[in-house]
Order: C-alpha cells, then sequence, then structure tokens
C-alpha cells in the first residue's frame, strides 16, 4: 500500500463533510424549495422559535444591563427598560479604565498580543509536519501520526504543573542542570511562557485538522509536480499552501477563538501584568461580585472580539468544527 | 534566549506582536530554505548537510543555555546529528531525504515530546510523591484527594454528574433544534440563535448566567428570581443551595455546546439522501417515526461523535466553576480542584497531580475509542 492509497478514506470522508456544509448554505428559502413544502410545519417553527428566544434571553438581559444607569442596576430588573429606558454608554468607559491588577483596557490589550502569535505559531509548525504525514513516505508513519492525534485527548490540566516548573526550574538529570529554564519569573510583562504553551497545546488538533485537508489535495497535482521536477519544498510552498487556504482559515479561527476565550491556561502561565481579558474578568467576578455594571461592560468587552470573528468568518468557523469534530 | 525573552518583555505590549512574529518567521524561513535545498546532490550540498546536522542540534542545545556543568551537552548534540547525517547517507529516499523529513518534522515532535508527553509523565510520576516531591508515598495522593473531608469525593461525584448530563442533554436539545428547523424559513437565522454561544468564552457565559441566577433582598434583578416571584414563590439564592447549583452551573455548559451539537447534527442531517425521506413518506410514516427509523439511524456516528467531543469538554471544564462559585457550597469538581491545589502555597503538587491523573483516567476511554477509529480510518477498514 503506498502512503495515498492509506490516505484515501480521510480524504473521501473530508470531501464528504465540505459537501454537507455546502448543503448547510444552501438552506435559505428556494434552494429546497420541493422538500421545504414538505417537511416543515408551523408547530415546528413556533417550538424553534421558543427555545430560540429561551436561548438568547441570558444575553439580551446582560447586554441591556451594561447601557443603563448604574444605580438603576441594582434597584430594578433589566426588563423595565422597555418601559422606561434610561441609558448611558459610561459604563464602556468606566471599565476600560477600571483598574484592579491593571486597567480592563489593558488586559484587552493583552489579550491581543496573546492571541495573535499563539495563532501562527501552531499553524505555521503544524503545516510542515502535516506536509510530511501527508506526502513523505517513511517508516512508522502510522504510528506517529496515531500518537500526534492521541495527544489531542490528553487533558492540558495534567501538563500544566511540569511545564511551568520546566519553564522555570528548568530539567535536571542527577546533579547536572541540563536545561536552566526560562528564568522569566520575575520578569514582568513576558508573555513568553503563554505563546509557547498555546502553541504547543494547539499542534496535535492543528496536524490533524491540516494533514486530513493536505492529504485529500489531489494526488494527480502531486504527481505532476514531481514529474516536473519539483522538490517537496517547491511542492510545499507552491502548491499545498495556496490549495490549504481554506483549511488554514478554519483551523486559524478556531484556535483565535480557543486563546482568546482561555482561561486555564492563562491562570498557570500569566501573572500581574499580563493577564488577558478573560483572567481579570474571573478575579473582577470573584472580589466584584455585585458591581453589574463592570461586570456586564466587561463581559461585552470581552466577547465583542469572538462574536466579530463569528459573524465575520462563520462559514470557515463551521467548516472547521465539522472537519474537527466528524472526524472523530 | 532568556535575555532575548527578557528585552522583549520590556517592550510595550503590542510592540511584541511584530518581533516575536518576525522572528518566529525567519526560524521557519531558515527551516524551509534547508528543506528545499536538503536534497540536492553534489559535494557542496553534501558539506552543506554536514554542517547544518552538525550545527543546528548544538546551537539549539546553545540557546536552550546549559550551566556549566552541562557543557558535554552540546557535543552530544553535535555528535547525535552527526550520527543523523551518517545515516542520512544511506536512506532509502536518497541522500537528503532523511534529513529533510527531520527538518519538517522535528519542530512538531519535539514541542510535542517536551510539552505534553514529559509533563505526561511527570505528572503520573509525582502523583505518587509527597507535596514537595522528596518521599514516595504511593496512594496515599489519592486516598487524601478522595477523602470525604477535602471535597475530593463530592468534586470526584460532581465530575461524573456532569459528563454524563452535559452530552446528552446538550446532543438531545441539538439535534432536536435541528430537526425543527431543517429546511424551515429562516433557517439560517435561527440556526445563528442557538450557535451564538459556541464563541462566547466560559467566562462570559458564566457571568451572563451568574446574572440571570441573580439573588437580592427585596426587588429581584435576576430574571429567574424574577419569574419565581411572579408565579407567587419566594426568591432563592440559586447557586448556594446544593445540589440545586451543580445543576445550574451544567446548564451554563449546555447552553454553550448545544450550538455546536446543532451544527454538526444539522449537517449530517442534510447529508440523508432526499430518497429514503419520501420513500418513507410513501409507505405513510409519520414525521415523528421518520424522525426514529431514518433521522437517527442514519447520523448515529455523528450522533456519537459529538456525545462524545462534548463528555470531553465537560471533563475539562474549569472556567465555569472559577468564574461562578468557586467551587463553594459543594460546586467543586476535579479539574477545579486541581489548579486549586496547585495554586496552593507552598503548591500541593503531589494531590494536585493525583487529581490530573485521576481526570485523565475518567478520560483514558475517550481517547481509547478514538484512537482506534482514527486507526480503522487510517487502514481503511
Amino acid at each position: 500500500m503506498t502512503a495515498t492509497d492509506i490516505d484515501r478514506p480521510a480524504a473521501t470522508s473530508h470531501r464528504a463533510a465540505r459537501q454537507r456544509e455546502r448543503a448547510i448554505r444552501k438552506g435559505e428559502p428556494g434552494a429546497f424549495s420541493e422538500s421545504k413544502r414538505r417537511l416543515s410545519s408551523p408547530g415546528a417553527t413556533i417550538a424553534a422559535i421558543i427555545i430560540a428566544a429561551i436561548w438568547t434571553v441570558p444575553t439580551l438581559g446582560l447586554f441591556v444591563t451594561s447601557f443603563r444607569q448604574p444605580a438603576d442596576i441594582n434597584t430594578t430588573g433589566w426588563w423595565t427598560v422597555f418601559t422606561n429606558p434610561n441609558l448611558t454608554v459610561s459604563n464602556y468607559v468606566n471599565t476600560l479604565n477600571f483598574t484592579d491588577t491593571l486597567t480592563v483596557g489593558q488586559s484587552f490589550v493583552n489579550s491581543l498580543v496573546i492571541v495573535i502569535p499563539a495563532t501562527l505559531f501552531p499553524i505555521a509548525i503544524a503545516l510542515l509536519a502535516a506536509y510530511a504525514f501527508a506526502w513523505v513516505n517513511f517508516r512508522g508513519k502510522n504510528v506517529l501520526f496515531i500518537a500526534v492525534f492521541s495527544l489531542q485527548v490528553v487533558p492540558i490540566q495534567v501538563a500544566l504543573v511540569p511545564l511551568l516548573s520546566l519553564f522555570s526550574n528548568g530539567v535536571t538529570i542527577g546533579n547536572w542542570a541540563v536545561f536552566p529554564g526560562l528564568n522569566l519569573n520575575s520578569v514582568d510583562g513576558s508573555f513568553a511562557r503563554i505563546w509557547i504553551a498555546h502553541t504547543i497545546f494547539a499542534l496535535p488538533l492543528a496536524i490533524f485538522l491540516l494533514h486530513n485537508f493536505i492529504a485529500a489535495l489531489p494526488v494527480d497535482i502531486m504527481e505532476a509536480a514531481r514529474i516536473d521536477g519539483a522538490s517537496h519544498g517547491q511542492t510545499f510552498f507552491r502548491i499545498v499552501l495556496p490549495l490549504a487556504r481554506p483549511a488554514i482559515a478554519s483551523f486559524a479561527i478556531l484556535q483565535f477563538l480557543w486563546v482568546w476565550n482561555d482561561l486555564l491556561v492563562a491562570t498557570i502561565f500569566t501573572s500581574g501584568s499580563n493577564f488577558p481579558i478573560t483572567k481579570l474578568l474571573t478575579d473582577l467576578a470573584g472580589t466584584y461580585g455585585q458591581t453589574w455594571y463592570l461586570l456586564s461592560a466587561g463581559t461585552f468587552l470581552a466577547i465583542l472580539v469572538p462574536l466579530v470573528v463569528f459573524f465575520a468568518l462563520q462559514r470557515y468557523f463551521v467548516r472547521g468544527l465539522l472537519a474537527g469534530a466528524t472526524k472523530g | 534566549m532568556t535575555a532575548f525573552f527578557q528585552w522583549l518583555a520590556g517592550l510595550p505590549p503590542l510592540a511584541q506582536i511584530p518581533v516575536i512574529v518576525v522572528a518566529f518567521g525567519i526560524i521557519v524561513a531558515l527551516i524551509l530554505f534547508f528543506v528545499e535545498f536538503a536534497p540536492r546532490q553534489g559535494r557542496r550540498y553534501m558539506i552543506m548537510r554536514l554542517v547544518v546536522a552538525i550545527g543546528v542540534p548544538a546551537i539549539i542545545v546553545l540557546i536552550l543555555g546549559v550551566y556549566n556543568d552541562a557543557v558535554w551537552l552540546v557535543p552530544l548534540a553535535a555528535v547525535l546529528g552527526g550520527g543523523l547525517f551518517l545515516l542520512d547517507l544511506r536512506a532509502r529516499g536518497g541522500k537528503g531525504s532523511l534529513l529533510q523529513l527531520t527538518a519538517f518534522m522535528a519542530p512538531a515532535v519535539l514541542l510535542l515530546a517536551v510539552g505534553l508527553l514529559y509533563p505526561l509523565i511527570k505528572t503520573v510520576i509525582a502523583a505518587f510523591f509527597s507535596n514537595d516531591g522528596s518521599a514516595f508515598v504511593g496512594l496515599n495522593n489519592f486516598g487524601s484527594v478522595l477523602a470525604p473531608s477535602n471535597q475530593g469525593l463530592q468534586a470526584l461525584g460532581n465530575q461524573v454528574i456532569w459528563v454524563i448530563i452535559t452530552p446528552i442533554l446538550a446532543t438531545a436539545i441539538g439535534l432536536a433544534y435541528a430537526v425543527l428547523i431543517d429546511r424551515s424559513r429562516g433557517e439560517k437565522v435561527l440556526k445563528v440563535f442557538v450557535f451564538m454561544p459556541v464563541a462566547i468564552s466560559f467566562v462570559g457565559a458564566s457571568i451572563i448566567f451568574k446574572f440571570f441566577y441573580d439573588y437580592q433582598q427585596g426587588n429581584q434583578i435576576g430574571l429567574l428570581n424574577q419569574l419565581v416571584v411572579l408565579f407567587g414563590g419566594h426568591p432563592v439564592n440559586w447557586l448556594q443551595s446544593y445540589p440545586l447549583n451543580n445543576a445550574l452551573l451544567i446548564i451554563i455548559l449546555i447552553w454553550t455546546q448545544t450550538g455546536f451539537a446543532m451544527v454538526l447534527l444539522s449537517a449530517a442531517i442534510k447529508g440523508i439522501p432526499d430518497e429514503q425521506v419520501e420513500a418513507a413518506e410513501l409507505d405513510g410514516a409519520g414525521a415523528f417515526q421518520r424522525f426514529t427509523n431514518i433521522t437517527v439511524p442514519s447520523i448515529r456516528p455523528t450522533i456519537i461523535v459529538t456525545w462524545i467531543t462534548i463528555a470531553i469538554v465537560s471533563l475539562k471544564v474549569y472556567d465555569i466553576i472559577a468564574a461562578t462559585t468557586q467551587g463553594q457550597n459543594g460546586t467543586s469538581v476535579i479539574s477545579f480542584q486541581m489548579v486549586r491545589l496547585f495554586e496552593n502555597l507552598p503548591p500541593q503538587t503531589g494531590t494536585s497531580s493525583a487529581e490530573a491523573v485521576l481526570l485523565f483516567v475518567l478520560i483514558l476511554p475517550f481517547l481509547i475509542y478514538n484512537a482506534n477509529n482514527i486507526r480503522k480510518q487510517r487502514l481503511g477498514l
């Protein structure tokens, strides 16, 4: 069996996933006019609208609250706003400048500083490995691939403490200090540890998703390139990278949302002045549990970025979820 | 490397982004450069390969910053690189192919080995040693973690409840919703309402629901208590009333995961051939019969995958507990306990590791199932 034979099943089912996803997009009126008549009933639609309403009300409540006067928030319910509107945006201004260990505005910037490198790094490293897994023949390939895939399910909780001690104390074998550690504990403002941690934790899924896509590229194209004398380096750069752009976009969005929304890794690997917004919000919720003008505005500042990404790039996001999950 | 990171930390946060991205880009460019030239034949490329094979491992060891008493690591790395070079001379794919493969795979494999595999092994070992790592204590850590007085047993029980309830309800509601809106007018818009929470962080979702569950003396500002009052009841301090508070926290996770299940299952439903549905209809099957006899069997693999994915998410849940109750009032779970123990002063490394191992054991069945699946796919069975 050649490598391409082995990769075939992955290829077909990935294509199936993409077809299904295309079908979702066609779910707009008209595309299924015949079946629509058959399958949708008013009762079903009403039930769906009720579920949708239940799903939206909690968010709406906090959203409305974030625009109310602080004095009103703690005395009357947010639903009274519909009869007695008295709105303001000052909560957002006050929250951005609110200082705990650092201002909410600064933690927002920190989130950006963490998320951009932590999205780019794993993609680059995973692309290299994914290409080799898909199109370079070598012994032990399947075993290594399954090992990498298995690491995806290892709870990061298991890795956190030793990784932190690796960063701060290094490794010693017997009395020999083999690696002294990054020595960054006292360096306030360094993001190195959280960049590295996020990069490592993202690799298994990144390699897996990108491999599935790259392995599904048509054999003919790869063969043609090889016959024309293209090396692996050229094939990677000229053919695989441009064609894999949709898969890269899908994973980039997943990873972006994951890192932006992460709390656990940030709790362990950031300190003081480089808390991201999720960590600061959690602390605020603990300390100022009833200060709702602050928590509501802070929450919507924190979820603003993911929501923008979500609405702008929903198509790629769905594709990433489908490729990631339907594969196991 | 430490010096570089220390210098970088001194820059304003936003300025750090371009610097680190460019630095990383240079490394990737060097790797690609080597990949391109490695397999070329001729004396010049042979010398280049030799220099890279010996030099790069040595330089990496130097950059990582060895102590004086471990300088021998530098020649050792160089010798290992030299060995790889010799192996490469008789590689099956021709000279240079092995080094090229190494360049493709080494960054990922090394990072995974150092950042996931090594910590995994180390955690398992630490779970059997005392909290300062000095003495072997056997199963004592597990004993003290699960002792009733330490909340550990309760945390384990709660975690099991999370894992059972969340995937079932999220998948069921997601499936019901996907079927209800399938091919209806405004399907796209209706989808967004349930799907949106997927993009919201657990921290955001927790605060949204904390407000929803809010309890006050006098006038209620939380909608749930307002509804209770509206129907003539007395407001309840929801997050402090055990065991109900656990269910209320689980609802937060269900709220975020249902959209994920819905999107996956909806895609699978679209994949069912129209002929099957039509045939069932001609045979006189009603909507519910079509659902149980056609839809569910056709998409069973997707249902299982969805269920497993959400089960794994609910095993790893930490954020929701951290942002709401901090594990108070009987709401702790293992994944939260583990971090809490580690953040103690001094860190309870032993017991914390035992919690992590416990979590890993809970996840192991899913891991085996998934690895088995992927093995079958890879072998084309």
